[in-house]
């Protein structure tokens, strides 16, 4: 099967940027020609046959297919939240080939076995591509260390106990040690939960108005400065999940200042909004960590126009009605992100704060990079292509998500670009183009 | 005016003319419980669910008997008796209750904002009787009706404040309630109980408690919990009633008409001492009677005003 992807411009980062045409065989790219222009005498195949397909992407642009990599899957064990197929298909539609899927389901993805099956489920659903990460310690329970070995074997990509910080700082030394054998990246949940467990969003005006428990900065950036210390020691690859803290941001710019291998993500939601969303006991606003500050917000947004933060992952994280629909502190935290993250992001763009390159690399190109995966325009690649459509206008119904997870706080806003079409492998596995 | 609320659920919202408007009601509801027969046919009809997910001993019985003098018929719920033990959710609990028809609920609850998730919920009228750490409107009702009696005024007032802000719902409704009415509002206590931004809410932050009784009008002491000294708050008792305790050395300090009140309920010799507390400036027994009248006057007012009555 021959697929032409023509007109759009392809944005590559430190590849292409131009208006390009994309020949597909199968899996593979085949060819990336200037669009418009005569093929090259190479181009065999597309003299010999006339493609099976071709996507008009003028207007669009054409992408290395988008990786979440902070995605929380639920299957195993909390199906009614969401499966592997359905949070898959949302990749799909939010525009990400790929997502991490985080070990916190039931049981544990701690063990060859739940890897194993998360891979084999993901292979049936065909949606995005599933990249399991497992388990830093047995059960998250931070007492001992699980087979990294045999995981990473098994498919693991990165180990993390995220949901719940290691607070034994000795395991955390080991396991990074350990986990360096291996290639394997460990991305840590930074949070000293002395200072957060019991509290319900962030310290500040907002929290003491509305007579909520607050959360200090300091309970995140305190463990991320630990964590770099230990990058220091051990020579780790360590990667910071959800940055929401300012201190966080230069703690972490430091850190790679000094040429330690630390990477960082944020979340859309911590450039978007602030502390105030959680005004009138919104909790669909409850997350860990929790929006912070304005100021912090300014800092994120610079630590991503800087490039002290590496990737923007939304930290999907589908919860049911019986867990929302609740009093705000007996509510669960999180919220779901993978059908808003993208356009979220584009408005990034928009406001001037990254450019579209820069963006790309941030949801593309710097996950590979961390995973150790391929990401690339190119000849000879896997096709995993994401288009996008800067232009495409349109308001969040989350009733319409393909997520089982309703819980968003963008739900009615008005947004700015989205995925029009996910490729996989050469398949098209979310298409809004053909369909119109 | 009128007073058009369907609920009662925090200070916050209030406007210093709809305070006003409650304590005139309240002021008037007073003569009712003076009476040899202490009870008007106002309410007669209308059912009210005192809903309670937390121990109470003053705020329930003062809503009840509030309740019985307007001749409301009460119920009383608690959290023990309830099918909360039986995992049911607060919002089915109130949707069940709703379906018996009440005219208003009453609830205190340990987490803030559920009256807040129940207004939204039910059309049944939510006076909030205590949200975790948020408000205690009527609290803070009764509060303001019992200052302005004393002294005839609210405006211009120095009000202290004392104890552990951050964990006082009671706090944060009387910081809003004095500070609308044009009072000012001082607070004192150990820097670990004042939360982040209060002074946001329009009050000041004393360096010691002596600043805070410094020239002040009217002290509000508050209760002291003890399981405060495991999270670190404090170190003991002993060293809180010596740097941050109300005793006579201290009370020379306020104002020599200086009003000393409490919420309830008190531990002597922790953040009050006997004297002061049984002493000639307390009127702390003066703001439990004026809780049944700022309590009469809310139930009035959502269940008995115009808003209630059949166009028919």
């Amino acid at each position: 099967m021959l697929t032409l992807i023509k007109k759009g411009r392809v944005v590559d980062p430190g590849n292409l940027d131009g208006i390009m045409d994309i020949l597909i065989d199968d899996d593979r790219i085949i060819e990336v020609v200037p669009s418009g222009k005569p093929v090259k005498s190479g181009s065999v195949l597309l003299k010999r046959r006339a493609p099976d397909r071709i996507i008009d992407a003028s207007g669009k642009i054409v992408a290395p297919g988008l990786i979440d990599m902070h995605v929380h899957l639920r299957e195993p064990g909390q199906e009614y939240k969401e499966t592997i197929e359905t949070g898959t298909l949302a990749a799909a539609c939010g525009g990400f080939t790929a997502v991490c899927a985080m070990p916190n389901t039931m049981p544990v993805n701690d063990n060859r076995q739940i890897t194993e099956y998360i891979l084999k489920r993901s292979r049936e659903a065909g949606n995005a591509i599933v990249y399991p990460v497992a388990a830093i310690s047995k059960g998250l329970e931070g007492k001992s260390l699980c087979e990294y070995g045999d995981l990473r074997e098994a498919g693991a990509i990165a180990i993390t106990d995220d949901g719940r910080p290691v607070s034994n700082s000795r395991l955390m030394r080991r396991a990074m040690e350990y986990a360096k054998g291996f290639g394997l990246p460990v991305i840590s949940h930074c949070e000293v939960s002395e200072l957060s467990s019991g509290c319900a969003m962030n310290e500040g005006i907002v929290a003491t108005r509305m007579g909520l428990s607050g959360i200090p900065n300091a309970a995140e950036s305190i463990m991320v400065m630990r964590d770099i210390a230990l990058c220091g020691l051990t020579g780790a690859h360590l990667h910071i999940a959800h940055v929401s803290a300012h201190e966080s941001v230069n703690a972490i710019r430091e850190a790679k200042r000094k040429g330690l291998p630390v990477t960082a993500e944020t979340a859309p939601h911590y450039f978007t909004l602030t502390d105030e969303a959680v005004s009138g006991y919104d909790t669909n606003a409850k997350m860990n960590p929790p929006l912070r500050s304005d100021f912090d917000r300014k800092a994120i947004l610079e630590g991503l126009a800087d490039g002290t933060i590496d990737v923007i992952a939304s930290d999907h994280a589908p919860h049911s009605s019986i867990e929302k629909d609740v009093e705000f502190d007996s509510a669960a935290n999180g919220i779901v992100g993978l059908e808003t993250s993208l356009s979220l992001s584009l408005k990034l763009v928009e406001d001037g704060v990254l450019d579209i390159s820069a963006l790309i690399e941030k949801m593309s190109k710097n996950p590979a990079r961390i995973l150790g995966i391929e990401r690339s325009i190119t000849a000879g690649s896997i096709a995993d292509i994401t288009i996008i459509d800067p232009d495409a206008v349109y308001i969040v119904d989350s009733a319409c998500f393909r997520s089982l997870g309703r819980n968003t706080p963008f739900n009615g806003w008005k947004m700015k670009g989205k995925a029009v079409l996910t490729m996989v492998g050469g398949k098209m596995v979310f298409d809004n183009i053909f369909r119109l | 005016m009128q007073f058009e609320r369907k609920d009662i659920l925090d200070i916050e919202s209030l406007s210093a003319e709809e305070i006003t408007f409650i304590l005139d009601t309240a002021d008037r509801m007073k003569e009712i419980s003076k009476r040899p027969v202490k009870k008007v046919p106002t309410l007669r009809g209308k059912t009210v669910v005192l809903f309670f997910y937390e121990p109470s001993t003053r705020t329930r019985s003062s809503f009840e008997i509030a309740a019985k003098r307007l001749s409301a018929d009460s119920i009383s719920i608690s959290s023990s008796s309830s099918s909360m033990v039986k995992g049911e959710t607060l919002a089915d609990t109130a949707r069940n209750l709703e379906a018996m028809n009440p005219d208003v609920i009453i609830l205190r609850h340990y987490s803030a904002g559920a009256p807040h998730m129940l207004a939204k919920l039910l059309k049944t009228s939510i006076i909030n009787a205590g949200d975790g750490m948020h408000e205690h409107p009527s609290q803070a009702l009764l509060d303001l009706m019992t200052v302005r009696e004393k002294k005839g005024y609210i405006r211009n007032l120095r009000v202290a404040i004392i104890g552990d802000i951050s964990h006082s719902r009671v706090a944060r409704s009387d910081i809003l309630g004095f500070t609308k009415m044009g009072a000012e509002v001082v607070l004192g206590g150990p820097f670990t109980m004042i939360p982040a931004g209060i002074e946001s809410l329009g009050a000041t932050v004393a360096g010691s408690s002596d600043d805070a009784v410094r020239g002040a009008d009217v002290i509000m002491m508050l209760r002291i919990q003890k399981e405060r000294q495991q999270s670190f708050l404090y170190p003991s008792d002993r060293e809180y009633s010596k740097v941050f305790g109300l005793n006579p050395e201290r009370l020379k300090k306020a104002k020599k008409d200086v009003l000393i009140m409490h919420p309830g309920p008190i531990n002597r010799g922790v953040e009050i001492s006997s004297e002061v507390a049984d002493g000639p400036y307390s009127i702390i027994l003066d703001q439990v009677t004026n809780g049944v009248s700022v309590r009469m006057a809310l139930l009035f007012l959502v269940a008995g005003g115009v808003r209630n009555v059949d166009a028919d």
